[in-house]
């Protein structure tokens, strides 16, 4: 991989084609993201893993050798021995990397036993454990020993765990990762790992593998005496530096190992360099991708004549192992001198936060996040400098991810992975002339391996696009140049009401996924009519279109409206037997309604006359659009409620049913302040006082999730339904595409207390005109379903096949689980009807 | 001599069946294809024609019937403009004409002749190979 990066970044910078390039690569492959090895188990092909866009191949001055073993060095003759031959070199970079240390244990060659570096080694472990391992019903799953519970470690668990094996993961420390995380991350992260069914054994040694009676290996023994069943064993114990060529050509090697270079990267003999796992520098050698960058780079100035020097790397790392998200930067261990460390752990919900602080309390130098590691990319920019608030803002579940403008540092590291720091991508903004993400990440290589920091990098392509005056590009796509709300202003201004019209007029092209359905949405807050009119209909994502949601399987689930969550027994029952009838899956929503799931395309309209002959209506859980107002029982029946917070959910829910909007809208209605409607997790949440009703908004749950901020006090229902129609109608047409309410409050122009001055003290002007639009809404409001069952050509459309209008998809598999059918999985698909015929393209 | 596969053309539905630019599926024999109607202009006359895509309605990345229900679209401009279909399944894009996976070359669908006559749709169950398409 370095060595990747040192040929490209040398023909990149070496414009006077000074240097050819011969480049030895053992393994039978160009080279490949190591890091990314594990996605190999995910369906990744080795020729997914190869790095670059195999521009170097193509380049005159860079011949590949494949395959092709570098055998002696002659540092005095300045050759290298090749196949027999000796080539010579006016420059010659070692980038041998490191090999996988396996320790010296009984039986560690037995058949069964692996490590995990190479492609090799993947193929080699997936081919031993084979394919199947996880069909065949009857038979015990294998049994598999991960030796080694480190990073490696902990990635090859997560493959073999994946691949069906039951695994044991044994380290030598007394705690997972010992290298990244302090006691407190390794117990949090040993107790998810527990969770998801991986054995842990900490603080124990291997001392031998057994073979069974055909010669595989059958077990481990441990130093204590104890013994496990093992059909498989991968050793994750590490690296060694491959130095043996150094060795064998009288260059200094370190204690440990490696090839001792000075801060330029040269080793001992003139024009030897060493970069990446193999180079030992600072008195170190470094097994991240990072560092190894980094002096790639050096050595590429120094061909060229400079005089760069390794500045010592930063080994923050974020990971996601086995699906946890793990992350450790700066001084983890706390240290420094006097550094304190602030921590918050949750058991509960299988999270470990630590901060260290300097002694003051004030600068952030280091920290482990286990389990929710959402805050890193805010925080790792900080270290060194002041956090500038409580540190324990940023580790409560509500705060720490508001991420970092662009006030960095220029030196702050932004992607630790390419060592670009925050300077060089406003650079890039600035001076190179990057005006998107994609250049930006082209230009810098920011943000290219784990992506982590990509966000953030966004942020400072904008905030540097801003200070600079350029525009900040909202376009949608590439059909429209125009923002969500500028299409919106547009559209309505105009009056255009065909996507035809309005691309002709505004846009170029075809459209797309993304641009086609915000035109139906802002058509359809506009009050355009029914969703499958026919020029809307081929705007709307299937949801939209079908009025239902796509599964995984191809089919929709269906979701009645309960406003409020109230329903009557008649109501339940009747759901339930449409559920029974049609053999649909059933669960219950977070939104206080009931999901019925597997209706086929051709089933929904005779599913629809039964809802609808029993009362019900579209629940809009399909759309960008209002999908429910949860609500508590309220004073109704509750000792504790003030006010009737159901009666006020369903004059809501029936008040905003149907509302297009940029995204989903939830809202909550809590009957007294103990919240019991989670109102404040919604878009718009109310909360019951003795005086009336405390409004709040831009809350939401899932990827971000966000408390919603007291927007006005102790309102009367009539104040209270004025400003919530307000608002809402307010952020249906200035939000961007997909942005829910608490990030477009955050970005509106002056925040909360701006949008305040808007919908209740009219500071621009147009509250009456957002009170007549949502009086047009309330007004105009149809039942989907019902306008559609009462339209033949709307019918129509509701075929799997347009010749085959009975036939349902006869590749739709189900099994039982749980007295309820779900899609059968691909394993047990091919047991129930055999191999399928593929068809594909020859 | 007649093509001997000519009598394999299988007539699926009428064009006026086909909504434009909104995809339908057809079981074209066993086979489960995804039509779509677009509506293009004549380079010579200049008048508006349509044109009726046919690809797998299957989903290499999901292993579910769905491309019929995608979005149409469009990728480039002018001469380059190729049509596209969204998948609804994860938002994969594929090129209409010749099947491949604009987002993930990973994938591919397989294309099907049409032929259009006495505004009957009729679909070659037979999938274009690629040296065809290209």
């Amino acid at each position: 991989m370095v060595a990747h990066r040192l040929v490209e970044a040398l023909r990149d910078r070496d414009t006077d084609d000074t240097w050819a390039v011969d480049l030895y690569c053992e393994e039978p492959r160009a080279p490949y993201d190591r890091v990314a090895l594990t996605s190999y188990f995910s369906g990744k092909t080795p020729e997914d893993l190869l790095l670059g866009d195999g521009e170097l191949a193509e380049d005159p001055l860079v011949t590949v050798h494949l395959g092709t073993t570098v055998t002696a060095i002659d540092t005095e003759s300045r050759t290298v021995s090749v196949d027999g031959r000796d080539e010579p070199y006016d420059a010659l970079v070692l980038a041998t990397g490191s090999s996988a240390f396996v320790p010296p244990v009984a039986g560690a060659d037995l058949p069964g036993a692996f490590v995990y570096r190479t492609i090799e080694d993947v193929q080699a472990l997936e081919a031993w454990v084979g394919p199947d391992s996880v069909a065949a019903p009857g038979v015990a799953p294998l049994k598999g020993v991960v030796v080694g519970g480190g990073l490696l470690g902990l990635e090859a668990a997560g493959a073999l765990h994946g691949l069906g094996v039951t695994t044991t993961v044994v380290e030598f420390a007394d705690r997972l990762m010992p290298l990244q995380v302090d006691e407190g991350g390794g117990a949090a992260l040993r107790r998810i790992i527990e969770g998801l069914g991986v054995e842990v054994r900490t603080a124990t040694a291997t001392a031998a593998l057994h073979a069974g009676g055909d010669g595989r290996v059958s077990s481990m023994e441990f130093a204590d005496g104890t013994k496990v069943e093992a059909d498989v064993v991968v050793f994750a114990t590490g690296v060694r530096p491959r130095d043996e060529l150094a060795r064998a050509a009288g260059l200094v090697v370190g204690e440990r190992g490696g090839v001792v270079v000075d801060d330029g990267c040269l080793t001992v003999a003139p024009d030897v360099y060493a970069v990446g796992e193999v180079a030992c520098i600072h008195g170190r050698t470094w097994g991240l991708v990072g560092p190894g960058n980094t002096m790639a780079e050096v050595v590429v100035d120094r061909l060229l004549g400079g005089e760069a020097t390794f500045p010592g790397a930063d080994t923050s790392t974020k990971l996601k192992l086995l699906g946890v998200d793990v992350a450790s930067f700066g001084d983890a261990f706390a240290k420094a001198p006097g550094s304190l460390e602030v921590v918050y752990a949750d058991p509960v919900a299988r999270v470990y936060k630590k901060l260290v602080m300097s002694d003051d309390a004030r600068t952030l130098l280091g920290g482990v996040l286990v389990g929710d590691a959402s805050a890193y990319a805010s925080l790792r920019p900080m270290l060194g400098a002041e956090l500038g608030s409580d540190p324990n803002a940023w580790l409560l579940p509500e705060g720490g991810v508001t991420p970092v403008t662009g006030e960095l540092p220029d030196a702050a590291n932004v992607c630790s992975c390419n060592n670009v720091s925050a300077g060089t991508i406003r650079s890039a903004v600035c001076d190179e002339g990057c005006t998107d993400l994609g250049a930006v990440k082209a230009c810098t290589k920011a943000g290219t391996s784990c992506g982590s920091c990509l966000p953030l990098v966004k942020n400072l392509l904008n905030a540097e696009l801003k200070k600079s005056g350029a525009e900040v590009s909202s376009a949608l796509c590439e059909h429209f140049g125009f923002s969500r709300a500028q299409l919106f202003d547009i559209v309505s201004v105009t009056g255009l009401r065909t996507f035809s019209d309005i691309i002709a007029a505004h846009g170029s092209g075809r459209g797309c996924d993304i641009c086609r359905p915000v035109v139906a949405s802002i058509l359809s807050s506009l009050g355009a009519g029914h969703v499958m009119d026919k020029d809307l209909a081929r705007l709307q994502d299937t949801n939209d279109h079908v009025m239902a949601n796509l599964q995984k399987d191809g089919t929709y689930s269906v979701v009645p409206r309960v406003p409020g969550g109230e329903i009557t027994p008649d109501g339940l029952i009747a759901i339930g037997e449409v559920a029974r009838d049609f053999g649909l899956y059933t669960k219950i929503t977070g939104g206080q309604r009931i999901d019925l799931f597997g209706a086929r395309l051709e089933q929904l309209p005779a599913i629809w006359r039964r809802l609808v002959d029993a009362g019900f209506e579209s629940g809009h859980a399909y759309g960008k659009a209002l999908r429910t107002v949860k609500s508590c029982v309220g004073s109704t029946w509750c000792r504790y409620g003030v006010q009737d917070s159901v009666g006020l959910a369903i004059d809501l829910e029936l008040r905003y049913r149907g509302l297009r909007s940029p995204h989903k809208i939830k809202l909550g209605v809590s009957g007294c302040a103990r919240e019991c409607a989670e109102a404040r997790g919604k878009d718009i949440g109310v909360i019951a006082t003795d005086k009336g009703w405390n409004l709040y908004v831009g809350g939401n749950g899932g990827f971000t999730p966000r408390h919603a901020q007291l927007f006005a006090e102790d309102l009367d229902t009539e104040t209270l339904v004025r400003t919530i129609d307000r608002f809402l109608m307010y952020y249906v047409r200035t939000a961007d595409r997909l942005q829910r309410t608490a990030p477009w409050v955050e970005e509106h122009e002056g925040g909360l207390e701006a949008i305040r001055q808007v919908v209740m003290e009219d500071s621009l002007g147009i509250c009456a005109d957002l009170d007549a639009a949502m009086a047009a809404h309330v007004e105009n409001y149809r039942d989907e379903w019902a306008a559609t069952l009462a339209d033949p050509e709307k019918l129509s459309q509701f075929v799997s096949f347009i010749n085959s209008p009975e036939a349902g998809d006869p590749d739709l598999t189900y099994v039982e689980e749980r007295g309820q059918r779900r899609p059968a999985t691909p394993e047990e698909r091919q047991l129930i009807a055999g191999p399928r015929l593929e068809v594909r393209a020859p | 001599m007649t093509d001997p596969r000519k009598n394999d053309w299988v007539a699926v539905c009428t064009k006026k069946q086909l909504i434009p630019e909104r995809g339908v599926a057809v079981l074209v024999r066993d086979r489960q294809v995804a039509l779509f109607r677009v509506t293009g202009t004549d380079q010579q006359t200049g008048d508006p024609v349509d044109f009726v895509y046919a690809v797998g309605h299957r989903d290499p990345f999901a292993d579910a019937n769905v491309i019929a229900r995608g979005i149409v679209g469009s990728v480039g401009q002018g001469e380059s403009q190729r049509d596209t279909v969204a998948s609804p399944m994860y938002k994969h894009v594929f090129d209409l004409a010749t099947g491949e996976c604009l987002t993930d070359p990973a994938g591919r669908l397989p294309v099907y002749r049409t032929w259009i006559a006495g505004g009957v749709v009729y679909v070659h169950p037979v999938p274009v190979t690629t040296t065809l398409v290209a």
